[in-house]
């Protein structure tokens, strides 16, 4: 839970944005191991709905999470350009659904800014930030908190 | 410091291999091997340890081992006889010893009263003689001052092959003065150390060992550079410096010996009493001024043993001539040689006795990660190597064809990797089996019996993630079999057996599973009243008529305890039970049979590997799932008139006259709403760790599969009704179905609204 927090340094970070529905959102860059196209995931049982499944990626087993579920909007259908982000979040890898990626971004921490006070008790836990550029608007996800606690689960 | 630790962390690698062969050895001169060889690997064993203590400083452990090695010693050299009450003590105090390297790691503590007990029983069988409080046999060194003061190596003492420290050479008393001047001596050692390039090279280092020096006492180094040549010359990986350093102290030899241990070979070594003696500076002399640099012949003419300073070295000579100035080359050089001849013999046999480890195969030690690395790797050939089979089989390419034929190839040879690389990771029961002899004699000290363990099959190989989980269960039956199934000394001689019981542990390989049996030749299973203390406690009903095979597998029913009176050891009600639910999560399977009046047998059966599992893959609600084999009890396609309605939505399957409840796994698992009817489907009946069964109901089977376990909490987290995850052929991931989660979910079962009658079945 130990996110750098935003200062206002003029130092530059990069980040990949995409599509999730008719928002803009990004992540920092370092964070993102690989994009992969769609490919169906394996189920799995007694989950949230925003866990997609399980895939295999080169020999590790991937959870795949729906990011717009996650953050309370409707699931997304998937298709032919859906993409999933691989990102390392905490010890854990995990992959996210997005419908399609737009972009990588140079961004100084002075571009962002705090996320708004009216928005939904969801968003204020998974956006770190927004950033305003050329007219756009791309809200920062916050990875560490994306992942539920792992809990044991009595057998 | 973490150097240091790191090489404390080796020490304690090597003591617990010491500590094995010093049981192994000790057990072995039990059964009445009692040779030269097993003696003095034994002594090596414990010599070994003291010597490593030593070298960190552990004090209460480097003084335990010295009575330990005295007795050895004095065991060895044939000054006491060995008899089976003191193996028996040998033994004990291996286990004291084993404490105190425990301890000394900090890993638990010892009691010091028990070892010092133990001491005290190990200095009296030395010295029967001795009194008990007499001192600790470190007295060497006092000895030799009020003795021997002077000391001369006579030749005739040198043709002595033994060559502990207890030689006996002729002595001479000078007058007074002289003598006078030798007492104080007898606490003054000079030792010259010429290292070698070689122990540079093993990356030791002088400084460390002045330092230990002097923990001994107070020291003065000199450093003799006359050997540097000049700076053109230099080869800057050569050893070209010596030095000379006098120790004041009461230790004795040995101590100072043991300082060297580690570099025993790599470098020159002189130890004498005294101040510095003609001779050594002689030899140096000798040395430095031969012309070409031959280390080969250094050893030679240096190596004077210790014991044998010429009378020459109390001459004034010796005042006259600190090392650091040396003397004219023209001294009486011949002087040295004939000392120096007779000592390579003995000097050089010594270290060979003591310090240099038994023959050992060259053995690689590698990282295990890397081992489980390259295992994850050969499990993703295995699954890719699948995937293209299959795909080759889409395509209907002729089985004939030189493509279906090489692909064959590279199935062999993918499963000859498989199991090379397995191989890689086992390791035998040993390393489980070797902490056994200890508890038996635990178990049989504190119950009161009589046990001897004998042990079969140690080299049988298992996969080191098998290997780790072995140890609980097989404590668990060794412990229930000496506190229940052996008899007390007095029954036994009463039923006409040998007093002495035996506990079997055995470890055989047996149709892919590795079989660990655990027998003991007591009572056997008393039917009658086991019988009767389940239904007492309710586990069973009154009127059941049992087999006497049910009866025995009575002992696992969790809550199930015989015993009298509860003991130390067992007999909480935790047994049994605790080791079929820990056997079972492992995928192994646990019987008892039982003969009355001769003992019982437990036999324990797991896979050799939880790497991969044996599964039956199956289909539920288009999902693959991969169901444990070792959970399969039978599969059968139900007839209508064999599934019962129960309540309002749960209905029973009838095998064979008992029924079972009926659980859809894509129901359970929430893959569909309502599920099929059952006579559609397959159904598999399984058996949990409980001994309840039930009967999963899943779409299709496709066939048994040898699956890669993957984990899935790595990336996520533990998902209820799933063990773990594989990858199958088409490259996609499987779940492998937690067998005992999916009953207990039925049973809870939120899923049908109201549902609680599936437990009426059992």
């Amino acid at each position: 839970m130990t996110e750098p927090t935003i200062t206002s340094s003029n130092e530059t970070r990069e980040l990949i944005s995409f599509r999730v529905g008719e928002q803009e959102y990004c992540v920092d860059i370092m964070a993102v191991r690989e994009i992969r196209g769609w490919s169906p995931a394996t189920t799995l049982p007694q989950s949230p709905a925003y866990m997609r499944g399980v895939i295999n990626l080169r020999g590790a087993v991937l959870p795949i999470m729906d990011l717009a579920a996650r953050i309370g909007m409707p699931t997304t259908e998937p298709n032919v350009r859906s993409v999933f982000i691989v990102v390392q979040a905490g010890d854990r890898t995990v992959g996210l659904l997005v419908d399609a990626v737009s972009d990588i971004l140079s961004i100084t921490d002075d571009m962002c800014q705090p996320t708004p006070d009216i928005a939904c008790e969801n968003v204020r836990h998974f956006v770190r930030g927004i950033i305003s550029i050329e007219g756009r608007m791309i809200s920062e996800i916050s990875l560490d908190r994306l992942l539920p606690e792992r809990e044991a689960l009595a057998a | 410091m973490d150097e240091l630790e790191a090489i404390k962390v080796t020490f304690f690698q090597e003591c617990e291999e010491l500590l094995a062969d010093l049981e192994g050895g000790l057990l072995a001169m039990q059964d009445g091997n009692d040779d030269g060889d097993t003696v003095n690997a034994v002594f090596r064993a414990v010599h070994s340890i003291k010597g490593g203590a030593g070298a960190f400083g552990l004090e209460p452990l480097v003084r335990f081992a010295h009575v330990f090695e005295t007795l050895l010693d004095a065991l060895r050299s044939n000054e006491i006889p060995g008899t089976p009450d003191l193996t028996a003590l040998l033994l004990r105090a291996s286990d004291v010893l084993a404490d105190h390297v425990s301890a000394a790691r900090g890993l638990g503590v010892v009691d010091m009263d028990v070892s010092a007990a133990m001491a005290a029983e190990l200095k009296i069988a030395t010295d029967p003689n001795a009194a008990p409080a007499a001192a600790a046999p470190v007295a060497e060194a006092p000895q030799y001052v009020d003795a021997a003061p002077i000391v001369i190596g006579a030749d005739d003492g040198m043709d002595d092959d033994d060559l502990g420290f207890d030689f006996q050479p002729m002595t001479i008393t000078l007058d007074a003065q002289a003598a006078d001047a030798a007492v104080l001596d007898g606490d003054v050692w000079t030792v010259s150390i010429r290292p070698k390039s070689d122990l540079y090279r093993k990356a030791n280092e002088t400084a460390l060992l002045l330092r230990e020096l002097s923990r001994l006492g107070p020291i003065q180094a000199t450093l003799d550079d006359s050997a540097l040549p000049a700076l053109e010359f230099i080869d800057p990986e050569a050893a070209y410096v010596t030095w000379s350093v006098r120790v004041e102290t009461e230790q004795g030899e040995e101590a100072i010996r043991e300082v060297f241990e580690f570099v025993d070979g790599d470098c020159d070594l002189e130890i004498t009493r005294g101040e510095a003696p003609v001779a050594d500076v002689l030899a140096s002399l000798l040395d430095i001024a031969a012309p070409a640099p031959a280390p080969e012949a250094a050893p030679v003419a240096v190596e004077i043993p210790a014991e044998a300073p010429p009378v020459s070295a109390v001459g004034p000579a010796a005042e006259a001539a600190p090392l650091a100035a040396p003397m004219p080359v023209s001294a009486p050089a011949p002087a040295a040689p004939p000392v120096a001849a007779n000592a390579p013999a003995p000097a050089a046999a010594k270290p060979a006795q003591i310090d240099v480890p038994g023959p050992g195969q060259s053995v690689i030690r590698v990282d295990p990660e890397r081992i489980d690395r390259l295992i994850d790797l050969v499990g993703e050939l295995v699954i890719n190597q699948a995937m293209l089979a299959q795909r080759v089989g889409e395509y209907g390419i002729a089985p004939s064809s030189n493509l279906a034929m090489g692909l064959d190839e590279l199935e062999q040879l993918t499963r000859e990797i498989q199991d090379s690389v397995m191989a890689i990771r086992a390791q035998p029961v040993k390393s489980v089996f070797q902490r056994m002899p200890r508890l038996v004699r635990e178990v049989a000290n504190m119950t009161g019996k009589q046990a001897r363990l004998v042990m079969d099959g140690e080299n049988t190989e298992v996969d080191k993630t098998v290997i780790e989980r072995l140890s609980d269960p097989i404590t668990h039956m060794l412990r229930n079999a000496i506190d229940h199934g052996l008899e007390s000394p007095e029954e036994r001689k009463a039923a006409g057996k040998n007093p002495e019981g035996v506990v079997r542990l055995a470890a055989l390989h047996r149709s892919g599973r590795i079989v660990i049996e655990v027998q003991d030749d007591g009572k056997g299973i008393n039917r009658e009243r086991v019988h009767s203390i389940a239904v007492k406690k309710g586990l069973i009903s009154p009127d059941l008529t049992l087999t006497d095979e049910e009866i025995d597998n009575l002992i696992f029913l969790p809550g199930f305890s015989t015993a009298d009176k509860i003991s130390d050891v067992s007999g909480r009600g935790v047994g049994m039970d605790v080791v079929k639910r820990s056997v079972q999560a492992l995928g192994g399977r646990i019987s008892i049979t039982s003969r009355p009046g001769l003992g019982s047998t437990f036999t324990l059966s797991l896979p050799l590997t939880l790497a991969v599992l044996d599964g039956m893959v199956v289909d539920v609600a288009g999902e693959t799932l991969v169901i444990p084999l070792a959970c399969i009890v039978e599969s059968l396609r139900p007839k209508a008139e064999e599934i019962r309605p129960l309540g309002p939505v749960g209905s029973v399957l009838a095998v064979r006259d008992s029924f079972v409840p009926l659980i859809d796994v894509g129901l359970t698992l929430n893959y569909r709403d309502r599920s099929p009817p059952p006579t559609e489907g397959v159904v598999l009946l399984v058996e949990g760790e409980d001994g309840s069964r039930a009967a999963l109901v899943a779409d299709a089977i496709h066939g048994q599969r040898q699956v890669v376990i993957k984990s899935l909490e790595q990336n996520y987290q533990q998902v209820e009704g799933v063990a773990a995850a594989t990858i199958l052929g088409d490259g996609r991931v499987a779940l492998i179905l937690d067998v005992d989660a999916v009953i207990n979910l039925r049973r809870r079962g939120p899923p049908p609204p109201s549902d609680p009658t599936l437990i009426a079945a059992e």
